[in-house]
């Protein structure tokens, strides 16, 4: 190999040295610490560690069904947020995206939500969905479906589908400022392509919009799921996980563990799981996506 | 600073429009090193070896004032400088103790949130001083020990034979007490046409009463149930009650079942609660501080609630006439025991080459002068016995059934947190009305079973 | 002419359908924090009373009370810092590292990528205490630069990933013809990869100083020197101190996010500017 070949090859990894020294100093390592403590008992204390091998797998897969149903109320969340969040998020992205009088101001009011801390949110829709005093069941009663309010967030059948709509609320923001950024950088000449040829909003968005949106597509498809199935903080300022364990999600299920009942190893062993859960999703999310843009 | 944020604004857009890359190269090296500078600002030693500075580490961010003043007098009258520091929320202060822990960088003083088994884990690895024989040392007449509540010291001590190894002895000193009782609003009693002074004293009467308030509008019971660990207190007083003490324990140590006819009483009281519709309506998720906000906004007429809510409420609304009861009694046969005992507490890192003055402060900290000035600050139950004269009523009321208490950390026998937080959450589920008393317990019980087995 | 006339009209109708909609979505967004905002104007005797979204007699008292009883003062200056180092470094080794992903060839790439992703993916309970560990051997506790380093990692997976998708889509020939005029990888990275994803770092940009700013789980376990501390711990502390009363409550929460707010204002043009970036694309 000539000195020309190794400079331009060393040059190469030089882009990505900064990237992979941080990386692997703040993440591997922690990284590791956990899959070495998924196979152990540990209360997170002691400095002594007893080793158990796949003990904890053993149990979290065959033996907690508390940990799974945490799965699926949290898929259930993922689902709603992937096809009425983004929708959402997408329908005001074009909106804004167009010549519209006033849409400075609309992208900055959408984006208010993501910024407010989980003590305003939690404060706010406790108020709404309150059984006696809340705005919700106010509004049910003045127009006249009053037989429908109930406390919203402690009943089994609506305390799921009452978090997810706060988790929606709070995050449509965040799809919409990256679905926008993507519409902004589609050409505008192919729109005045497309307009001078007569084809409709729908034709349009079907054959020039959604093709090139693809990748941003994926892009938010795979954030919102890592970012709605690890969903907490909402969980925890509202209803805590209960009625029951209708809202239990696999973060707090995670929390439970290491810290009410100190279980460390188990709950790293519970990290894993859900981590390569995630992993799993995304790889086919990926995979189905690229699959689709070939057709 | 905000030059800087101008700066980097500037850089941004010259990058962007592709101008000549010299214009910009000093403002960025400027800025560079003066960030740089500002990033190292904060090295150097920052534990310094100094024997008369006391470090302590604490959670409690409402009582931050009271303590750096008494960090003041105490500089002032011994000499030695004691430095408090706050890490709120104690979410952050429990991974900070326990991050510590692993590097040996503990402070001299700090306290332990968890369980009495985490408590023992600091105990065992060695960061944990013990105090028994400063506790028991003769000071003219009376020993350091006796000035507290007695259940307030017990919370902290292991007794022989303890289940986790520990050696006999007390490792921590407590600075103040709280019980968990019911409360109940005098006025919105006088509104449902109810005696003020006549609360409910066993279940028949409760019973009775929410009815009567239920007639006139007036919700009845809150309390923050969507925290598990509150239902556990009320559940377990009435266990305690209905069946006594011994056979709750048994039931810990396994040999008596859950589907018990008496465990199963005990879980319908909640069915009943909600078939009368007693609860306040999304009390089952709701957390501690709505809980106290609707108590205090009058929207209920019972609560369940901790000593500390006394300043709480006194934040909230001022006005609000209530008094402390104890919960409604199931059966005279048994006592009606409440949660109650240290509130906080403070330990001593025994490597720390300050031990000895911080165990001093401690000391100090826990005379009389002191825990009257720190009750009055803080509105909190003191641990020093000596002061109940000077604290206000309400709060004296809570101390009232001191004798009477007790406290998971005091348990002879613990249950495992699995089979509580099965246990816990079957009574939410009981009280939204999605299984029977009889399901639960059997779900509690094949939990309770499973954890059994694993123990062998 | 009918025609033109009966296109106009659908063009209303539909644009007023489309302002509607926006505006009950916006009021739906507005309402709360301005809700924050008018009771933070209430005293602690209205603040359950009034129900008003228009106090009477504003009480602007909860702002001193809370910038002083907080110490935001430092505070403030220290989450400045924070955020706008975190930013760039996470902004400049992330686009380094998507430029090279995404245009340069060397071996490991896809390993790496995946690896670096997949951390994106992997809740990591209890890493906190591995990290204090770990700053602890490198001397980095109760230091502005171990705050700083983890941050910026946190930062990087969400950032490749982002900037990758777009470097992917940028045209081939745009490169080429640079390199045909002589330039080095690194101008290319710099003077036509960089500006050309511009909406895609400002999106970066906002995300990030939307994390940085509201962190303090980290703040509380690396630093101990108050001098040191962000924003969040003023508020964290404060809330815990004030939790009954709510509008000094809200006094507090609204001084924190306005700052993000500005962030995302001055940003948000950016991601418009980013049509012009675009537009050389086609």
């Amino acid at each position: 190999m000539n000195l020309q070949k190794i400079r331009l090859v060393a040059g190469n990894y030089v882009f990505i040295l900064p990237a992979l020294l941080l990386f692997a100093t703040f993440s591997l390592y922690p990284f590791f610490k956990v899959f070495q403590l998924s196979v152990m008992d540990w209360d997170g204390i002691s400095p002594k560690m007893v080793y158990v091998g796949f003990e904890n797998f053993k149990d979290l897969l065959f033996d907690n069904s508390v940990f799974w149903l945490s799965m699926r109320n949290a898929a259930f969340v993922t689902f709603l947020a992937l096809t009425v969040q983004n929708s959402l998020a997408l329908f005001l992205a074009w909106c804004c995206d167009r010549e519209i009088r006033g849409g400075n101001v609309y992208r900055v009011i959408f984006y208010l939500p993501p910024v407010l801390s989980g003590i305003v949110v939690g404060l706010i829709w406790n108020w709404i969905y309150d059984g006696h005093y809340g705005l919700l069941n106010h509004f049910l009663h003045f127009i006249g479906l009053g037989d429908l309010s109930r406390a919203w967030l402690s009943e089994g059948r609506t305390a799921l589908i009452a978090v997810s709509v706060i988790h929606m609320w709070k995050g449509f923001g965040w799809g919409f400022v990256i679905l926008l950024a993507g519409l902004q950088s589609i050409p505008r000449e192919l729109y005045e392509a497309a307009r001078v040829d007569g084809a409709s909003g729908w034709v349009v968005f079907k054959n020039i919009t959604a093709p090139l949106m693809i990748p941003v597509f994926i892009l938010v498809s795979i954030l919102t799921i890592l970012g709605t199935m690890q969903i907490f903080d909402i969980i925890i300022a509202t209803t805590g996980g209960g009625p029951g364990y209708h809202t239990e999600v696999p973060i707090t299920r995670i929390v439970t563990t290491m810290i009410g009942s100190s279980r460390f190893g188990y709950a790293c062993a519970m990290g894993v799981v859900f981590g390569l859960v995630l992993l799993a999703v995304s790889m086919i999310q990926i995979r189905v996506s690229k699959a689709m843009r070939q057709v | 600073m905000i030059d800087n944020i101008q700066n980097i604004c500037y850089a941004f857009r010259l990058m962007t429009f592709k101008k000549n890359l010299s214009e910009l190269r000093p403002n960025l090296s400027i800025f560079i090193i003066s960030f740089i500078l500002f990033a190292f600002a904060g090295c150097g030693p920052s534990r310094d070896k100094d024997l008369n500075t006391l470090t302590v580490w604490h959670w409690m961010s409402d009582r931050e004032a009271a303590f750096q003043e008494l960090a003041e007098q105490f500089e002032e009258e011994q000499g030695v400088k004691v430095r408090f520091d706050l890490y709120a929320p104690s979410e952050a202060y429990a991974q900070r103790v326990k991050a510590s822990a692993q590097t040996n960088t503990l402070p001299d003083i700090f306290g332990i949130l968890g369980e009495k088994r985490d408590f023992a884990s600091f105990i065992l690895s060695g960061y944990v001083a013990g105090l028994t024989a400063y506790l028991n040392e003769k000071d003219g007449g009376l020993s350091w020990k006796e000035r507290f509540f007695e259940k307030a010291v017990q919370v902290n001590e292991f007794l022989p034979g303890n289940e986790y190894g520990v050696e006999p002895g007390i490792y921590a000193v407590p600075l103040d007490i709280t019980t968990i009782q019911m409360l109940y609003n005098k006025k919105l009693y006088e509104k449902a046409g109810l005696d003020p002074n006549r609360p409910p004293d066993s279940w028949e009467e409760f019973l009775s009463h929410a009815r009567a308030l239920r007639a006139k509008g007036i919700p009845g019971l809150v309390s923050g149930f969507g925290e598990i660990w509150m239902i556990e207190a009320l559940a377990s007083n009435w266990a305690m009650n209905l069946m006594g003490e011994e056979k709750v324990f048994k039931t810990y140590e396994g040999k008596v079942p859950y589907t018990d006819s008496d465990w199963v009483k005990v879980l319908s009281l909640f069915k009943q609660m909600a078939d009368e519709k007693i609860l306040v309506e999304g009390a089952v998720t709701m957390v501690n501080k709505t809980a106290e906000q609707t108590f205090a906004n009058e929207r209920a007429a019972y609560a369940f609630n901790g000593s500390w809510s006394v300043n709480v409420y006194r934040g909230m609304n001022p006005q609000l006439d209530y008094a402390v009861i104890l919960p409604p009694k199931i059966t005279h046969i048994y006592p009606m025991k409440i949660w109650g005992g240290a509130g906080t507490s403070f330990m001593v890192n025994d490597r720390s080459p300050r031990r000895e003055n911080a165990i001093r402060f401690l000391k100090w900290l826990t005379e009389d002068k002191q825990q009257v000035f720190f009750a009055g600050r803080t509105q909190n139950l003191p641990a020093n016995k000596n002061c109940l004269s000077d604290i206000p009523l309400v709060l004296a009321q809570f101390a009232d059934d001191m004798d009477n208490t007790t406290h998971p950390n005091v348990y002879p026998v613990r249950e495992n947190a699995a089979v509580t937080e099965a246990f816990d959450k079957g009574i939410q589920s009981i009280l939204i009305g999605e299984k029977t008393p009889e399901a639960v317990a059997r779900e509690v019980q094949k939990v309770k079973e499973k954890e059994l087995r694993k123990k062998q | 002419m009918a025609r033109w006339g009966m296109d106009k009209w659908k063009h209303l109708g539909l644009s007023f359908f489309i302002h509607l909609f926006l505006i009950v979505v916006s009021l739906s967004c507005l309402f709360p924090l301005w809700w924050a905002f008018a009771s933070s104007l209430k005293t602690q005797g209205t603040v359950f009373t009034d129900l008003s979204l228009f106090p009477k007699s504003p009480h602007w008292g909860n702002y001193y009370t809370a910038w002083v009883q907080a110490d935001f003062g430092v505070y403030f200056l220290n989450s400045l810092f924070y955020t706008v180092t975190v930013v760039l470094g996470v902004i400049f080794i992330a686009s380094m590292a998507a430029f090279a992903f995404s245009r340069l060839h060397f071996r490991g790439k896809n390993v790496l990528f995946f690896i670096l992703i997949s951390t994106m993916m992997i809740p990591i309970p209890g890493s906190f205490i591995a990290l204090y560990v770990l700053l602890n051997k490198l001397h980095l506790v109760d230091t502005r630069l171990g705050y700083i380093l983890p941050q910026i990692n946190g930062g990087l997976a969400l950032g490749i990933f982002l900037l990758k998708t777009f470097f992917d889509d940028l045209p081939k020939e745009l490169e080429d013809s640079a390199r045909i005029d002589g330039c080095g990888r690194f101008r290319v990275y710099w003077h036509i990869a960089l500006p050309l994803a511009r909406p895609a770092i400002a999106v970066l940009a906002i995300f990030n100083i939307l994390a940085v700013w509201n962190e303090y789980l980290l703040a509380m376990l690396v630093l101990s020197n108050k001098n040191l501390m962000p924003l969040q711990r003023g508020l964290m502390v404060f809330q815990g101190a004030h939790i009954t009363e709510y509008p000094l409550l809200m006094a507090g929460i609204v001084i924190t996010v306005l700052p993000v707010l500005a962030a995302y204002l001055f940003l948000q043009k950016h991601i418009i500017k980013g049509i012009t970036a675009g537009a050389v694309k086609g």
